[in-house]
């Protein structure tokens, strides 16, 4: 039983992995690389968020607040003061994790609509701070970050790298940078879920009452999942902001945050698979849909919508049930064709 | 004579609806103690207050040594109590064992380094509670259920879960609210076995119960509660002759 759990938790990773591997043989140019990593980056946040929002059944409708105090602190950090960037990443990761833990302890207590008007706020609080502190973040115009700094190398998307005598260009690189954090992310979410700190966070959306009977503190692990939830959203700001080199004070706006819930509802709330797949879809369709660019949010509202109508589970919670239930069907079929 | 749980002078207030008024009794460690009285009497609000659910609005609930009338429900199962509920709290987003591995937190439990990078003594803690948690489902007779869905199950699987959930707490207490609502005279049977193992391996319990067949036959003391205030107590023997009782209840 046990084992069975750890290997269709490793089998997800090693299956992620692998598409993660085979994807660039579809990528005709540089912009195709760019489009998967910023798909990777928002993904691992998502995953993140999904414990929160998925898992814990609680809510955030201003996440893009700790994507954005991550990027700058990332920004400001190795940009202003020169730091490199790994320690800037880690120290951002705490000084959002605190932060997200002294505003998430008043406002984990309240529920539902309220919640969600709390948790609005300290986005829109974020956004307005990073607008305003003009010497730091240079305000709404946004300030320039340098390129990422890994084991001596400046990773930049328009760099040429060499990796064991292989030539890679600087979006490949790039590309693998975030898919083995998106990568990692999955492999940390999944091993929180599958563990007494993931059942006590699923028992807070199953059942506080019961949660708190059996002796799980439903105030901490409210808490715990908050910053968590919060210093995944850091830490992926914080690469952004290097792999796109610029930042404004939109990354942490209330569309985003928007964006990001809307990613975990599509993919199926609770699956971590299925959120990837969630922030693969919403990222991709403004792609395609390039014409309809200023109804963006609208067009997001809408497949919020219909998602919860006619998903509630998600997409791919949604697709798992209904293709066993297709091949089972022509499965019955068949077998009634050959008895008639 | 030890008294594990003690009330005194206790009373809820909600709004203009006096719940519980004035209610004053104890249990003695070991037995079982029954509460009963009609629809509405305040009995799930008594277990509500005991339990760390409601604050009393006055008086003084102890456990063993200790008052705990100002403690949450999590800080009295650190403490040995835990309860089920007459409207079924399991956690429909978990499997079966889940939801009585939940019930194994306080003992069980890994750090988040650990449980981050699975390290082995994390493993090794999830596999021993997997195996008291499979334990405890064979023993309140829901073992065809260790590979279920707790979605998936029977409402009378369900109220055996909730029931081996609680014991993974190893509760000194127990609080049953009405847990043979719903069940039907064979599983009633079962579940008065059930009961009464509990008991015999030294778990206090208390139980509220309609049943009365069940009540009559399991329990060492009786509190009957009417319009949130006790009406008589004592041994089942007294309370089946008490004519205030026949009166208001049993009679009626
Ligand atoms: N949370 C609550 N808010 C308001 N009134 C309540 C609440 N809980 C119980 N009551 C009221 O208290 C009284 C006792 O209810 P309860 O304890 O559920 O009775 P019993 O379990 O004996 O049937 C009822 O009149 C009920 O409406
Ligand atoms: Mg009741």
């Amino acid at each position: 039983m046990l084992n069975q759990i750890m290997q269709s938790r490793l089998r997800g990773v090693m299956l992620l992995g692998l598409i993660l591997i085979f994807l660039p043989a579809f990528f005709a140019n540089p912009f195709h690389y760019e489009l998967a990593i910023q798909v990777g980056i928002v993904a691992a946040t998502v995953v993140g968020l999904n414990l929160l929002v998925g898992f814990a059944g609680q809510i955030s409708l201003g996440h893009a607040g700790f994507f954005g105090l991550g990027a700058y602190f990332s920004g400001i950090a190795t940009g202003t003061y020169g730091w490199s960037s790994i320690p800037a990443l880690v120290a951002g990761a705490i000084a959002v994790g605190v932060v997200a833990w002294i505003v998430g302890r008043p406002i984990l207590r309240l529920k539902g609509h309220y919640l969600s008007m709390a948790t609005l706020a300290v986005g829109f609080i974020i956004a307005i701070i990073l607008e305003n502190e003009r010497a730091l973040t240079g305000g709404p115009d946004g300030m320039s970050v340098p390129p990422l700094e890994v084991f001596g190398w400046q990773l930049s998307t328009f760099g040429r790298y060499s990796l064991f005598g292989l030539e890679i260009s600087g979006v490949q690189a790039w590309y693998m940078v975030a898919g083995v954090l998106l990568v990692i992310a999955t492999w940390f979410a999944l091993n929180i879920i599958e563990s007494p700190i993931g059942r006590a966070l699923r028992s807070l959306k199953g059942s506080e009452v019961a949660a708190g009977v059996v002796g799980v503190n439903t105030t901490k692990y409210k808490s715990l999942v908050f910053v968590v939830s919060a210093v995944y959203a850091s830490i992926m700001g914080g690469i952004y902001a290097h792999f796109q080199g610029f930042i404004t004070p939109d990354l942490a706006s209330f569309d985003f945050s928007i964006v990001l819930i809307t990613m975990v509802v599509i993919g199926g709330m609770g699956s971590t698979f299925g959120v990837i797949l969630g922030a693969v879809v919403i990222e991709l369709l403004p792609q395609a849909l390039a014409d309809f660019q200023e109804l963006e949010m609208a067009m997001f509202g809408l497949i919020l919508m219909v998602t919860m109508i006619f998903m509630p589970k998600g997409l791919l919670p949604t697709l798992n049930s209904v293709v066993p239930n297709i091949t089972r069907k022509k499965a019955a079929e068949v077998r009634h064709d050959s008895t008639g | 004579m030890t008294a594990l749980v003690e009330v005194k002078g206790l009373d809820k207030v909600f709004g203009g609806v006096h719940a519980v008024e004035d209610v004053n009794f104890s249990v003695e460690a070991g037995k079982v103690y029954s509460v009963i009285g009609p629809n509405g009497a305040g009995k799930t609000t008594l277990l509500n207050l005991i339990t760390g659910l409601y604050t009393p609005t006055k008086g003084e609930i102890r456990l063993g040594d200790e008052s705990t009338a100002r403690l949450t429900s999590n800080q009295l199962a650190e403490r040995g109590m835990c309860r089920t509920f007459q409207h079924m709290q399991v956690c429909m987003n978990m499997t079966a064992i889940e939801n009585v591995m939940l019930g194994l937190h306080l003992r069980f439990n890994s750090g988040l380094l650990a449980t981050l990078f699975r390290l082995p003594s994390m493993r090794r803690n999830e596999a021993l509670a997997r195996e008291r948690a499979a334990q405890l489902m064979d023993y309140v007779g829901c073992g065809d259920y260790l590979a279920s869905e707790a979605s998936a199950m029977s409402y009378g699987a369900l109220k055996r879960l909730e029931l081996a959930r609680a014991l993974a707490v190893d509760p000194k207490v127990i609080l049953l609210d009405e847990p043979a609502a719903g069940l039907n005279a064979t599983e009633t049977a079962a579940l008065e076995e059930l009961i009464r193992k509990i008991a015999e391996q030294g778990v206090t319990v208390i139980l509220v119960e309609h049943d009365m067949k069940l009540v009559m036959g399991i329990s060492d003391q009786l509190l009957v509660l009417n319009y949130g205030r006790v009406l008589a107590e004592g041994t089942p023997e007294q309370i089946s002759q008490n004519p205030d009782v026949i009166a208001a209840y049993l009679g009626g």
